[in-house]
């Protein structure tokens, strides 16, 4: 590369990929943006490592050790049956982690494609399923996965699948209005013009300019996904026993609550650190991918709110 | 008004049609052979067919669905495969802890967010407004499950002023034992709801700032907070009302949760139990129960948000 510069005097050209990943640069700076990023950063990478390496086998029962207090070497203690509470954590973010990115892709799937479907056909199809995704809406997570649950029994597809229809119809609800007002600009039309055929208009021109909104819809989405796995879970319509999940922990020391109070405070504490910062990361993205809402001094006033949702 | 009304009531319908069709096709349709699995792999032939019969599966599935809403339609949410009560009356026993519960939870959502929400946005930028918003953001971050667990860990095993769970055998003939055992699961939805209320309150005062009759008023000599409290609030009251109806929904789903945690005798702890037993016709009728009070919820708050809001009553 450096020799063809050399060759060719500079074009000022490469601004452009700089511009495209300006965006994290101005989350870095924010301190939701950041908090976010390093959460969900240690998280992911807790994750990771626990994929071959714990402090201890989470799931190995050694009943002469049960009830340690935090110290070495079990860090956070241990449970009613000698397991180690920081291993369990670490092996619990695993489940964790994929529960959110399953729920997150099939949001993203549902999302685009109703959201497509609502601005990009015919007038009596779109205005149906606009007014499907307004009547889907009301239907809370958690129910969508009762129900499910009570036809397939309990498991972390059931979660998965109850996350990314809910969210995947919020996500087309929020999607649809900017992907019409896309499909007004010029550059759709130019595109149109010189003869792109509709999927490659969607995929070329209008998804790279909705994705700003898309991409913090699905942190949110995220944040929904891990209270739902702990809320499921808890209520044993999540992880099955054999598997390490927070909401099962939450589940099982809650049994001993009267006598180990604060052996629930780790687990807890990991679920709300995990939201937090998928939320603050939402709300960091928003900020760093919409010019117009961080230079106003009534910020808010452009803001479209996010409420998270109660699933837990 | 009128008009907007008879719109907003047929998406209701529509709404309701569209939910029921939903529960039906998911409980139904989906799993296969239902009757083999409400008797269990050791089941006979014989007993499978029994079970066929008396649920109506013999019939085409439109029949099936017209037979269920007809009964819908006459008061008739169906009845339980194990027990054989009927869906209504046990809804109707059941809504004596769950009512209450949610009506309390909402209350306190209400009392700690608004007035808190408002002086967040007012003391905006410095530290008190600042420290307010961070915990709501972290409240709203919070498990329910969890926050309930720390609430009975500090109220009941540390201060051991309330009950830690369950609910008075009596019931209501003895109101004070059983607002006590309400308290804390109030408490605890009403914390995590407030918290995400106050976010929006906060939100939209801050929106009302920017308003033009709030700097008008601030320009005719009142002060920027009593323009703010006499002008905008009556504005932030209208926002709080159309997320009512997220609220209500959240409380619900709340309760289910808490009613288990706190093994509080109500709809939501009927619910995660009849979907552990797989009482496939219960659950049917107790989800287009829970559904349909959500979505008619979210009708009564858009026409009161209609009659209350003069900028669009002017619009109509």
């Amino acid at each position: 590369m450096t020799t063809m510069d050399a060759a060719t005097p500079a074009p000022p050209e490469p601004r452009r990929p700089r511009s495209r990943w300006a965006w994290l640069g101005r989350l870095w700076r924010l301190s939701t943006g950041r908090f976010g990023l390093i959460v969900v950063a240690v998280v992911a990478l807790t994750a990771l490592v626990a994929g071959f390496w714990t402090p201890f086998d989470p799931q190995k029962v050694q009943i002469s050790n049960r009830w340690a207090a935090p110290g070495w070497p079990n860090l956070l203690g241990t449970d009613g049956s000698g397991r180690d509470i920081l291993s369990l954590l670490m092996a619990g973010a695993r489940t964790t982690v994929f529960v959110a990115v399953g729920a997150g892709v099939i949001a993203t799937v549902i999302g685009i494609l109703l959201a497509a479907l609502g601005a990009l056909t015919a007038r009596w199809v779109r205005e149906s399923v606009a007014v499907l995704v307004d009547i889907l809406i009301a239907f809370p997570v958690l129910l969508i996965a009762m129900m499910i649950s009570a036809v397939w029994g309990g498991s972390l597809w059931v979660v998965i699948w109850a996350v990314g229809i809910g969210f995947g119809v919020n996500i087309a609800r929020v999607t649809r209005p900017e992907l019409r007002r896309v499909l007004q600009s010029d550059f759709v039309l130019a595109g149109r013009a010189s003869g792109l055929t509709p999927s490659q208009n969607l995929v070329r021109h209008l998804l790279p300019n909705v994705a700003p909104v898309f991409i913090v819809q699905l942190s949110w989405a995220m944040a929904v996904a891990v209270l739902a796995e702990a809320g499921l879970s808890y209520l044993g319509f999540g992880a099955p026993v054999t598997e390490p999940s927070w909401g099962l922990l939450l589940a099982e020391l809650q049994q001993f609550i009267t006598v180990h109070p604060l052996s629930v405070l780790w687990p807890g504490l990991a679920i709300t650190l995990t939201v937090l910062g998928l939320n603050l990361l939402g709300d960091g993205l928003r900020e760093a991918t919409d010019p117009t809402l961080s230079r106003s001094p009534f910020a808010t006033r452009r803001a479209r709110l996010h409420i998270p949702e109660v699933v837990s | 008004m009128i008009r907007y009304t008879l719109t907003r009531f047929g998406l209701l319908l529509l709404g309701l049609f569209v939910a029921s069709v939903l529960i039906f096709t998911t409980l139904r349709v989906l799993p296969g052979d239902i009757a083999q699995l409400i008797a269990g792999t050791g089941s006979t032939p014989e007993q499978i067919a029994g079970i066929r019969e008396r649920l109506g599966l013999n019939q085409p599935l439109p029949l099936q669905y017209l037979d269920w809403i007809g009964g819908v339609f006459r008061g008739d949410l169906g009845s339980s495969l194990l027990t054989g009560k009927s869906v209504v009356s046990e809804l109707a026993e059941k809504s004596e802890v769950t009512v209450p519960l949610g009506i309390l939870s909402l209350i306190i959502a209400v009392v700690i967010s608004v007035p808190l929400g408002v002086l967040s946005a007012m003391r905006r930028g410095r530290a008190d407004g600042t420290a307010l918003s961070v915990g709501a953001q972290t409240l709203a971050a919070v498990p329910v499950v969890w926050a309930g667990m720390m609430l009975v860990v500090v109220f009941a095993v540390w201060l051991g002023w309330l009950p830690a769970q369950g609910f008075p055998r009596a019931g209501w003939s003895d109101p004070w034992a059983a607002f006590r055992a309400l308290l804390l699961p109030a408490l605890t939805i009403g914390i995590v709801e407030g918290a995400m209320l106050l976010r929006f309150v906060r939100s939209a005062t801050l929106q009302a700032v920017g308003q033009d009759f709030v700097r008008t008023a601030a320009a005719k000599g009142l002060t920027r907070n009593s323009a703010l409290l006499r002008h905008g609030l009556p504005v932030v009251g209208l926002s709080i009302i159309t997320v009512l109806g997220l609220q209500v929904a959240g409380i619900i789903v709340g309760a289910v949760v808490i009613e288990e945690l706190f093994s509080l005798p109500g709809i939501g702890r009927m619910l995660v139990t009849d979907v552990g037993a797989r009482d496939l016709p219960k659950v049917q009728g107790e989800l287009l129960a829970l559904t349909g009070f959500v979505l008619i919820v979210g009708f009564v708050v858009d026409l009161v948000h209609r009659i209350l809001d003069p900028r669009q009553r002017e619009a109509a």
